[in-house]
C-alpha cells in the first residue's frame, strides 16, 4: 500500500504575521518558511507505517508555486520515498483549497494510493477543506482530527479529538485521514538526509496534464490587522486586580 | 435568497448554541431553511420552527443518521442544496469536517471560520493565527460557509405561529452510504461547568500548573467565578487537561467578557483564541512572559500563591 501525504510549505508560524500596507496580502519579506507543522506530523504518521511494514511508500505531493519544492525537499529528507509538486499558475499565489484538492485527487487515481494522510489545517490559511474536500471528490471515509491511528487488516481505527471529548471510529480503506497535534512528534531531518535530498528528484506535474481546470470560485480581496487593543495595566497585587475587575463589573 | 442552515442533532435534545448562532449568522442575509437531520430530532426541528429567522424547517429523522457522519450527511445536504442560496455550518468539529465534503460534492468553494458576513458573497475570515484578517469573495453558488457562532447571537423566539415543517425521508442509499464506518466508542470530557466556547468567563491554566501535578488550583478559581476552564496546548500535552478545553489556534476560539490565563506563556497559537475576549488577565510569574504583553491587566506573581489568595478575597466579597 502506499500512502500520499500533501504537504505545504508555510511562513515561520513563529512569526506574527502582518499585513502589506497596501492590504494586498500578507508581509512575508524577511520570514523563513517551512513545512506546515500539522503536514510533518501527517509525514511522520505515514513514515511510522512504513518501516512498522504497514506500508511500501510514501508519496509527498505539493500543489502549490515552484518555492514550494523547498518544502518537498524536507519531506524528502524525512524519509518520504518520493516528492511531486503539480505546478499551478502564478494567480493566485496559493491555489484555492477546492483545486488543490481536485488535483490531489487526480494524483491519487494516478498513483493508485490507498491512505491519505494530510494535516488537519495550515498555520497560515486555518482552511481546513482540504482533507474532507478530498475524500469528499474521491467518495472515501474521512476521519479528521485524528490523535491516535491504528491500521487493521483491512482498514483503519483512530480517535478523534472532537468538541466534547474523544471519538473512536473504525473505517474502512481507502480513507482520507487529517492529523490533530498529538498524533505524534516529528522527526527532525538529519544533515546528511538533508544533503542527500538535495540530490533527489523532485517530480514534477501541470494542474492540466492532470485534467483539473482551476476554477475562480474564491477571490482573496484583501487582508487588514485585527484591531488593536489598548495597552495594558500592571497590577501590583491580587487585590489590587480583583479591585479593576470588579470596576468593570467582570465579577459574579 | 434563502439560505440553508445545517445544524448538529443530539438524539431527543433541544438544539445547541452552536446551531442557534449559525441560525442567527445566515438571518443576516435572509430568512433561513433549517436541516435537522439526526435521530429522535423531533425537539430540535420544533425549537427551530419557533425562532426568528426560520423560513422553513427540514426534518430528516432516521436512525441511521447518527451519529452524524460526513459520509452520509454530506450527500443528503447537497441533494437539500437546490434552490438555496447558501449553506451555513459551524465551525466546530460537526461543521468542519461536514461542509468541505459539501463543497466537494456541490464542485463549490467555500470560506472556513468567518467571523464578518458583509454581503452575500464577501465574508472575513481570520487567518495566520487571528493575526490577519482576510476578506473573501465566493463566486460559485451556492456560497458555503463555515462560521464562528461566538460572533453571531442566537435568534429570539418568534411571536405568531411557528414554520412550516417539511419531512424528508433520506434516500435508502445515502443511509447505505460507507456502511463500514463504524463508532466504537465515545470518551466525553467532563461536563459540569459553563460551556467553554460560550462562557462569559474563562479560566485558563498552561505547563505552569506542571509543578503541581494537577489542575486543581485553575478549577478551583473557575469554580468561585462560576467560570469554563480552558487550557494550552502544553497542559493538554502533559496531561493536566482534556483535549475538549485546548484554546488556542488548533483548540476552541472563545470570546468571554473575561478571560485569565494562568501559568501560560501566551504563544501566537494560544493568543489566536482568546483574540476576541473583552478583557484579558495575565498572571505568570515571569515579567517577561509574551501573555503579560497581550494582556489588559497583567499581574506579576506566583499563581500557586496568587490563586488561593484570589479565592480568599473573592469569598469574603462575596460576604460584604
Ligand atoms: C501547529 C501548532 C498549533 C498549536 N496550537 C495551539 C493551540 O491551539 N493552543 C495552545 O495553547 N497552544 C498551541 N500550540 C502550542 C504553543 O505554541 C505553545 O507551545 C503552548 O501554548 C505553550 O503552552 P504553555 O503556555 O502552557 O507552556 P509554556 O510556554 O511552557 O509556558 C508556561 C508558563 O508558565 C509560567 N509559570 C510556570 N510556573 C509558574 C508559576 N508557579 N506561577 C506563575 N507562572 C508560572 C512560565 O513563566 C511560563 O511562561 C500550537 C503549536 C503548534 C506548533
Amino acid at each position: 500500500m502506499n500512502i500520499l501525504v500533501p504537504v505545504k510549505t508555510v511562513a515561520d508560524p513563529a512569526h506574527p504575521a502582518r499585513p502589506l500596507a497596501d492590504g494586498s496580502g500578507v508581509d512575508l519579506d524577511g520570514i523563513g518558511h517551512g513545512l506546515n507543522p500539522f503536514d510533518e506530523i501527517a509525514l511522520e504518521a505515514a513514515l511510522q507505517l512504513r518501516e512498522a511494514g504497514q506500508a511500501t511508500g510514501v508519496l509527498a505531493v505539493s500543489v502549490g508555486p515552484p518555492s514550494w519544492g523547498d518544502g518537498l525537499r524536507t519531506a524528502l529528507a524525512m524519509g518520504a520515498d518520493r516528492a511531486l509538486r503539480v505546478a499551478t499558475p502564478p494567480h493566485p499565489a496559493v491555489p484555492d483549497p477546492l483545486t488543490v484538492a481536485r488535483a490531489l485527487a487526480a494524483v491519487v487515481r494516478r498513483e493508485g494510493s490507498r491512505l491519505v494522510i494530510a494535516g488537519k489545517q495550515s498555520v497560515d490559511g486555518e482552511h481546513g477543506q482540504t482533507g474532507p474536500m478530498l475524500a469528499g471528490l474521491l467518495d472515501w471515509p474521512q476521519a479528521t482530527n485524528v490523535a491516535r491511528l491504528t491500521l487493521t487488516a483491512d482498514g483503519l481505527e483512530v480517535t478523534r479529538e472532537v468538541d466534547g471529548g474523544l471519538e473512536c471510529l473504525a473505517l474502512p480503506r481507502p480513507a482520507v485521514v487529517t492529523t490533530e497535534l498529538r498524533l505524534n512528534r516529528p522527526r527532525y531531518a538529519s544533515l546528511p538526509n538533508i544533503l542527500k535530498a538535495r540530490r533527489k528528484p523532485v517530480e514534477e506535474i501541470t494542474l492540466e496534464a492532470l485534467g483539473v481546470i482551476p476554477t475562480p470560485g474564491r477571490e482573496i480581496l484583501g487582508v487588514t490587522a485585527p484591531p488593536m487593543r489598548p495597552p495594558g495595566l500592571r497590577v501590583a497585587s491580587v487585590a489590587e486586580l480583583l479591585h479593576h475587575l470588579e470596576q468593570r463589573g467582570l465579577l459574579p | 435568497m434563502t439560505p440553508l442552515v445545517i445544524v448538529r442533532v443530539r438524539p431527543g435534545q433541544a438544539p445547541d448554541t452552536a446551531g442557534l448562532r449559525t441560525l442567527g449568522a445566515a438571518s443576516i442575509l435572509a430568512p433561513a431553511t433549517v436541516l435537522v437531520a439526526g435521530r429522535d430530532c423531533q425537539a430540535c426541528a420544533a425549537e427551530f420552527g419557533r425562532r426568528q429567522g426560520v423560513a422553513r424547517v427540514v426534518v430528516a429523522d432516521h436512525p441511521g443518521l447518527d451519529p452524524p457522519f460526513p459520509e452520509r450527511l454530506a450527500p443528503l445536504v447537497a441533494d437539500c442544496a437546490e434552490g438555496h442560496s447558501h449553506l451555513l455550518a459551524p465551525a466546530d468539529s460537526f461543521g468542519r469536517a461536514l461542509l468541505p465534503r459539501v463543497a466537494a460534492l456541490l464542485g463549490v468553494a467555500m470560506a472556513s471560520e468567518v467571523t464578518a458576513i458583509l454581503d452575500g458573497q464577501t465574508v472575513i475570515c481570520p487567518t495566520h493565527a487571528g493575526n490577519i484578517h482576510t476578506r473573501i469573495r465566493l463566486r460559485s453558488r451556492p456560497v458555503l460557509l463555515t462560521v464562528r457562532t461566538h460572533g453571531f447571537a442566537a435568534p429570539q423566539p418568534r411571536p405568531g405561529a411557528p414554520a412550516p415543517l417539511d419531512i424528508l425521508t433520506p434516500a435508502p442509499e445515502v443511509i447505505a452510504t460507507h456502511p463500514g464506518v463504524r463508532l466504537l466508542a465515545f470518551h466525553p470530557a467532563p461536563a459540569g461547568r459553563p460551556e467553554l466556547s460560550y462562557a462569559e468567563r474563562v479560566v485558563a491554566g498552561g505547563q505552569g500548573l506542571e509543578a503541581g501535578g494537577d489542575f486543581a488550583p485553575i478549577e478551583a478559581l473557575a469554580d468561585q467565578l462560576g467560570a469554563a476552564v480552558g487550557a494550552t496546548r502544553g497542559a493538554v500535552d502533559a496531561g493536566l487537561a482534556p483535549n475538549d478545553w485546548q484554546v488556542g489556534q488548533t483548540g476552541k476560539i472563545i470570546a468571554p467578557r473575561l478571560y485569565i490565563g494562568v501559568g501560560l506563556s501566551g504563544a501566537i497559537q494560544h493568543l489566536a483564541g482568546i483574540k476576541d475576549a473583552g478583557t484579558i488577565v495575565a498572571i505568570n510569574h515571569d515579567p517577561q512572559a509574551p501573555i503579560h504583553k497581550a494582556a489588559d491587566l497583567a499581574l506579576v506573581a506566583d499563581l500557586y500563591q496568587a490563586l488561593p489568595e484570589m479565592i480568599r478575597l473573592l469569598r469574603k466579597l462575596e460576604g460584604s
